[in-house]
């Protein structure tokens, strides 16, 4: 039993953190809020480099060939630095349901897939996690739930219709195929497990990006209450003020281990793996929302503007504690799990 | 990460298994806060110790069976999931025995340890005072130097003292510097409570049990092997006490799994009596296997950490307040679901699991105050793993 990160997973962590603490600060976060796309494409050819968009792709195809419990911690980072673009769906999800799909011979273009994936040149988005469609626009390849297959679309295939979501970052999109303009890649038995193991990864890379999220926000309270003074002191001398904050770290360091247990299992395939996902995504998901209350409660009216960073991170936080399933419908599932 | 156990490990568990299914008793013994109850808590106590489950963490030597901290967190799964008895002798082994095991002399730990494991000299804890609760360090307890007679005479008062009433020791912290202040010119000392000028009256719990006690000292005297750690030292002897209370060892994850388990029992059988299905109760109840479960990997990762020589240091707080607040939630959980019988007790017919749930409503109930209050954990969990300011 050893319930902790190796060395190499952990330094790999802090490249990556520091390489999204240098690349992707607030005001880049801002201009992908502004832009026409929603990307930070110079931000995503570095993480591709470093091999973390192509962390779960086959090493035969350009990948880094690792597993969910290697990538857990840097999508927690992603989450850290609110990191725009189709990470969820692209790096978490479209890989491993491909590189999957990849070992049957009839399915040509999708090694082609994952090199370019890999390469950081191929945006994947999916309609698993909700029908709003994050990125839709850009993605070279939208992975479809139909009825219950799996199925490709590419671009110029479907109708969009945009959706605005409260994270201005996030372009989602409803989408609209024309019936034989999309390719089933599984259908049946395998499409459905496809896409049962491809909504897992997507809840879990969601529950990974929540704690980053909360940590971020947690940290950048701890920072203000200890800068700003009222009545002749730093707030954070208050109690009322210490206890929010206590309350902070107690949600998110509870909800740590049980996406971390997560990761492990789906990694491993073990027959618990949905189940513990969902704990995951209810875990972390109240977390970060309980998190971001404390937080903004705490920086007072200064939160409360736009002007001020800790809206990224909140808004961010709440549009992904709401897809993927909330925590109550994980919560449900869970309960499905202890059969009741 | 490796989330599987060893075989040792795995036969370990069966070992545990296979002793409770065939020990345990098979009718809940009645409250060991009761006199009667704790009467029938010590013969099990004893049943426990004649094949060396009772301190399975200790060495072999003092009754122990040299138990890994991996293997005692799996003999407590093992415990809970057997319904097995409370452990009447808990405050001794959990707090005074790592204390102990600390900054004991080899003679003090081979007087004690043995007779501890054997539940022969049975513990409680002398912290808090009528005027020092959450503020431990005002203690006005005093202990005077007796030099002709080796020793300390004690003078002063302590309170809320579990199972004060029925326990043979205490252990507790008295000022043997008159001139000291707050955290300083304090003793740990070990007092047996048939000494002279002790007095103990037992008092009623919030459920009726005589589970407190107050201990009056008049010039109790007590001779310098009693003293824990150095003289005037108390403060940090207590404190790595204190940490261990409110860290897992005290309250292992197994007892809560348990908890969360009987709920999930109870649900299903009150749904099956035709209760109607109401998404928010069940709702709560996953919510409290989600709990027990997170606390459980949690303390995986804890125990992790100080396998490899990672303190815990403070963060055995937000421990405290987990497992606390924790149970709390499924106990009310557990009386939603019992609707109007939730106010049984014991002694009612009509009580549905013995009255179990309303007992154990009530004793969770003192989990977010003892151990050092749920409001002081905060505090310490803002001030020295957050960083921030003091006053």
């Amino acid at each position: 039993m050893r319930f902790a990160f190796s060395d190499d997973q952990l330094l790999f962590r802090d490249t990556v953190r520091d390489f999204l603490a240098k690349e992707c600060q607030p005001e880049r976060v801002r201009e992908a809020w502004a832009n026409d796309d929603g990307l930070l494409p110079d931000v995503w050819a570095g993480l591709a480099e470093m091999g973390v968009i192509g962390l779960l792709v086959p090493e035969a195809l350009g990948g880094l060939g690792m597993d969910e419990l290697d990538l857990v911690l840097l999508l927690e980072e992603t989450g850290r630095a609110a990191l725009p673009g189709p990470v969820i769906d692209t790096v978490a999800v479209a890989a491993p349901t491909l590189a999957r799909l990849q070992q049957a011979p009839d399915h040509q273009p999708i090694a082609g897939w994952l090199s370019e994936l890999a390469a950081g040149t191929l945006l994947a988005a999916t309609n698993f996690g909700s029908p709003l469609v994050g990125h839709a626009d850009v993605a070279s390849l939208v992975l479809l739930d139909v009825e219950g297959e799996l199925h490709a679309a590419l671009p110029g295939s479907m109708a969009l219709v945009a959706q605005a979501s409260v994270d201005g970052s996030r372009r989602l999109f409803t989408v609209d195929t024309a019936r034989d303009s999309t390719v089933c890649l599984a259908r049946d038995d395998r499409g459905r497990s496809c896409i049962e193991g491809a909504f897992d990864r997507g809840a879990l890379a969601a529950a990974a990006q929540l704690l980053g999220l909360a940590d971020r926000m947690l940290e950048l309270t701890v920072g203000y209450v200890k800068q700003r003074e009222q009545f002749g002191v730093p707030i954070g001398t208050f109690q009322a003020v210490k206890h929010h904050l206590a309350d902070a770290l107690l949600a998110l360091s509870f909800a740590r281990p049980a996406v971390y247990n997560a990761a492990c299992s789906v990694a491993r395939e073990l027959p618990d793996a949905a189940r513990d996902v969902s704990m995951a995504k209810a875990c972390a998901s109240d977390a970060a929302h309980a998190v971001g209350r404390h937080a903004l409660q705490c920086h007072g009216a200064i939160g409360y503007t736009i002007e001020y960073d800790l809206h990224l991170y909140l808004k961010r936080a709440w549009a992904l504690a709401a897809s993927w399933g909330d925590a109550a419908w994980h919560r449900d599932r869970v309960g499905v799990a202890l059969g009741i | 990460m490796d989330l599987d156990w060893t075989s040792a490990e795995q036969a370990f568990r069966a070992e545990c298994r296979g002793w409770l299914a065939s020990h345990v008793p098979r009718d809940p013994l009645p409250s060991g806060d009761t006199r009667e109850g704790f009467a029938r808590h010590l013969e099990w106590e004893r049943i426990l110790h004649e094949d060396r489950w009772s301190v399975v963490s200790w060495p072999a030597a003092y009754g122990g069976r040299d138990a890994t901290l991996w293997e005692w967190l799996i003999f407590e799964e093992e415990y809970y999931r057997a319904g097995a008895p409370q452990r009447v002798t808990q405050n001794g082994i959990f707090l005074l025995a790592p204390t102990l095991f600390e900054f004991g002399t080899e003679e003090q730990k081979d007087h004690y340890l043995p007779r501890m494991a054997a539940a022969e000299d049975l513990w409680c804890q002398g912290w808090s005072e009528p005027n020092a609760g959450s503020d431990l360090a005002s203690i006005s307890s005093r202990a005077q130097r007796d030099e002709g007679a080796g020793g300390w005479r004690l003078t002063g008062q302590k309170t809320w003292t579990t199972r004060g009433a029925f326990c043979t020791h205490l252990f507790g912290l008295f000022r043997t510097d008159p001139d000291s202040e707050r955290h300083r010119g304090l003793t740990y000392l070990m007092v047996p409570l048939d000494t002279p000028g002790v007095t103990v009256r037992g008092f009623g719990r919030l459920d009726g049990d005589e589970g407190f006690a107050e201990v009056f000292l008049e010039d109790a005297f007590v001779p310098d092997g009693c003293v824990l750690g150095g003289v005037n030292e108390g403060w940090s002897v207590a404190m790595a006490t204190t940490s261990s209370e409110r860290g897992l060892t005290l309250r292992s994850p197994g007892r809560f799994v348990a908890t969360a388990d009987r709920l999930i029992d109870l649900y299903k059988r009150q749904r099956r009596a035709g209760a109607p299905a109401a998404p928010s109760s069940r709702d709560a109840v996953v919510q409290a296997w989600i709990d027990a479960e997170t606390y459980r990997l949690y303390t995986l990762a804890d125990v992790t950490d100080i396998v490899e020589g990672r303190s815990l240091g403070a963060r055995s707080s937000l421990n405290k307040l987990w497992w606390s607040e924790m149970d709390v939630r499924m106990h009310e959980t557990a009386l939603r679901l019992l609707s109007s019988a939730g106010e049984l007790t014991d002694a009612a017919p009509a009580a549905v699991d013995g009255g179990s749930w309303a007992k154990g409503f009530q004793f969770s109930l003192s989990g977010p105050i003892y151990a050092g209050t749920n409001e002081i954990q905060r505090n310490i969990v803002a001030e020295r793993v957050l960083g921030l300011p003091r006053r």
